[in-house]
């Protein structure tokens, strides 16, 4: 992966659907293989600009950090924050299993 | 007498309400009314809250009978776009991940409105996450425009717009990313402002793309976006981008609506080609009402805005492919468990997050997340993300240097009249550059209204003018824009929605 290429394969989607933890079925990746390419064939003009003298600019408008007085104040309670919660086990997110199975 | 409550503007049903000669609970029922007799067909609304409604605006009632002073639009009824968290309400941003999730907090602007006494009707239509120009990436079916119901109202905000044109609500709230306030007003024939980065809190906007996001007013009237404008914005501490700054004063800036001397700069790349017809002979004309009013008009060049569509396709789907990262069917939302893991026996929690994200994403939001994956992936971030965020220094730039010659810039807000439903649906190419003159304005974190302009004679259908000012410079939008509404109302004799077809009552429709 060094220069850009337009083309996109549908084994290329296929790995970064993975990267983006969402499975995508053989006819989706043949669907949005050609799009995709079409759409990164599209956008690739920005190098045409972009030269080393140009700054990036990840924010409109100049940022600075924000603090506030470290003083508790109330949030969210316990049943709040499950409210809407998948699985909820003992006052805790319950979630599959995150290790394998060897345990 | 419900029906002349519908058409009233919010300034001028606040007038009412204040005059004592209607009540906020007969203005909320009849736009509940009205809802329920069109929405079947518009579709702006996933979720109406009678009875949450009625007993604001029955507060706000007592309240105002007991002599107690109440923000100037207390009791007017707003629709919110279903981004926005609302405590108690349902808020999906439009994805079957998010279907029936209801939100444990308000967002700030929520806040604002509750304490204002402003009865929320529901929650408006979207894309999904607000990606999209035409509500057809919505997991609930596209809106329609109450222009012609065969055709979008934009997107992605178009159940807000679709809402406040259909009559069924007099004010909402939109988000803007890329024009997902400014296209739907445009192809609606409505009021829609996107204000300065940071104007408005992000506290409790379902994120996006969070340096390009902004909630702002959809209305009507430009009177009624200012009046709005005012109660949502200002510094919030619980967003960090928030400007610590007082909102300018826009509602006087649209009552003064004096354009003489002021500087106009016509966008020499946001026009000509690709622009249909009709919407740019309604453009011409409208610049030419403000030079007759007294503004300079001068063309102006920002040679880099002819690089801002593809510069936003690549710094969204990066920033959108981040944020979306949170729906790990975890702690709230959607969870597909598949009966099996990748390895065979149990499924790990990535099986899971696999099978839900899969299961819960649409089309376009899956489109956009591996465009993004792909533009920050190690290789290809220079070539992309980091040759897009150059370019949004560029842009910024140009607008600088526009605004060294001008006070606002103008330009059509959409380069085509509202589209037919599936017209652009799997040509995700055909369907970005709907907002090739809006995103020039996120980019650079410029505010940015737009208001009808006419009807194109080709198809009849609205077109719309957009105004951009500097950066806190939003009073300078209402000014504009006040005095443009003005001179075109006495050409038209009248609002252009009078010219909408009616709809049809359905009074056994119930919204979905």
């Amino acid at each position: 992966m060094s220069e850009p290429t337009a083309a996109l394969t549908p084994a290329d989607v296929a790995h970064l659907a993975g990267l983006a933890r969402i499975d995508l079925t053989p006819a989706e990746l043949d669907h949005l293989a050609p799009q995709l390419s079409v759409i990164v064939e599209s956008v690739a003009r920005v190098s045409e600009v972009a030269d080393d003298e140009v700054p990036p600019t990840s924010h409109p408008l100049p940022v600075t950090n924000v603090f506030r007085d470290d003083v508790v104040r109330p949030g969210l309670s316990a049943e709040e924050a499950l409210a809407a919660a998948p699985s909820v086990e003992q006052d805790r997110f319950s979630v599959p299993q995150i290790l394998g199975e060897e345990a | 007498m419900s029906d002349d409550l519908l058409r009233l503007s919010g300034a001028a049903l606040a007038e009412r309400l204040a005059a004592g000669d209607t009540s906020s609970v007969e203005a909320t029922q009849a736009h509940l009314d009205r809802i329920a007799a069109v929405d079947g067909d518009v579709h702006a609304f996933l979720h109406v809250d009678a009875e949450g409604a009625l007993a604001q605006a029955a507060d706000v009632d007592r309240r105002r009978a007991s002599g107690a002073t109440l923000h100037r639009l207390a009791g007017v009824p707003i629709a919110v776009k279903d981004v926005v968290a609302t405590a108690g309400l349902p808020t999906t941003a439009g994805s079957r991940l998010l279907a029936g999730w209801v939100p444990p907090y308000d967002a700030t602007l929520i806040t604002r409105l509750r304490a204002a006494g402003l009865p929320i009707l529901g929650k408006t239509n979207m894309d999904e996450f607000a990606m999209g120009s035409s509500t057809e990436h919505s997991a609930f079916g596209p809106s329609h425009n109450p222009w012609d119901l065969d055709r979008t109202p934009g997107g992605s905000g178009g159940g807000s717009a679709a809402a406040v044109a259909a009559f069924e609500a007099p004010l909402a709230i939109g988000t803007d990313t890329g024009g997902s306030i400014r296209q739907p007003a445009a192809v609606t024939g409505t009021v829609g402002v996107k204000p300065t980065y940071g104007g408005v809190s992000r506290y409790g906007l379902i994120a996006l793309a969070s340096s390009l996001d902004q909630a702002g007013p959809v209305t009507r009237t430009v009177l009624d976006a200012a009046m709005l404008h005012e109660l949502i914005g200002g510094h919030d501490p619980l967003d960090s981008t928030s400007i610590d700054a007082p909102v300018p004063a826009l509602v006087d800036a649209v009552r003064d609506a004096d354009v003489r001397g002021l500087r106009v700069g016509v966008v020499r790349e946001l026009g000509g080609e690709g622009y249909q017809p009709g919407v740019r002979s309604r453009f011409d004309e409208a610049v030419g009402l403000l030079a007759d009013a007294g503004a300079e008009v001068v063309e102006v060049s920002c040679p880099h805005f002819d690089y801002a569509l593809a510069a936003y396709y690549l710094i969204l789907p990066s920033e959108a492919s981040s944020n979306l990262a949170r729906f790990d069917a975890m702690r709230y939302g959607l969870r597909v468990v598949p009966e099996t893991g990748a390895a065979g026996g149990v499924p790990s929690a990535e099986d899971v997050m696999l099978a839900t994200r899969a299961a819960g994403f649409g089309a376009e939001a899956k489109r956009r997340i591996i465009l993004g994956t792909y533009a920050l992936s190690s290789g290809y971030y220079d070539a992309y993300y980091g040759s897009a965020q150059k370019v949004r220094t560029l842009i910024s730039r140009d607008f600088e240097q526009a605004f060294t010659r001008v006070d606002v810039l103008v330009s059509p807000t959409a380069p085509t009249t509202a589209f037919r439903l599936g017209e652009k649906l799997d040509d995700p190419l055909a369907m970005y550059l709907n907002d090739v003159a809006t995103i020039p304005a996120n980019l650079a974190g410029v505010p940015g209204l737009s208001l009808p302009s006419g009807l194109a004679e080709e198809d009849g259908l609205p077109t719309a003018l957009q105004v951009l000012a500097p950066a806190t410079a939003d009073d300078r939008l209402y000014r504009v824009g006040g005095a443009l509404e003005t001179m075109l109302l006495d050409r038209w004799a009248g609002p252009l929605l009078d010219r909408a077809p009616a709809l049809t009552a359905q009074p056994q429709q119930v919204p979905a």
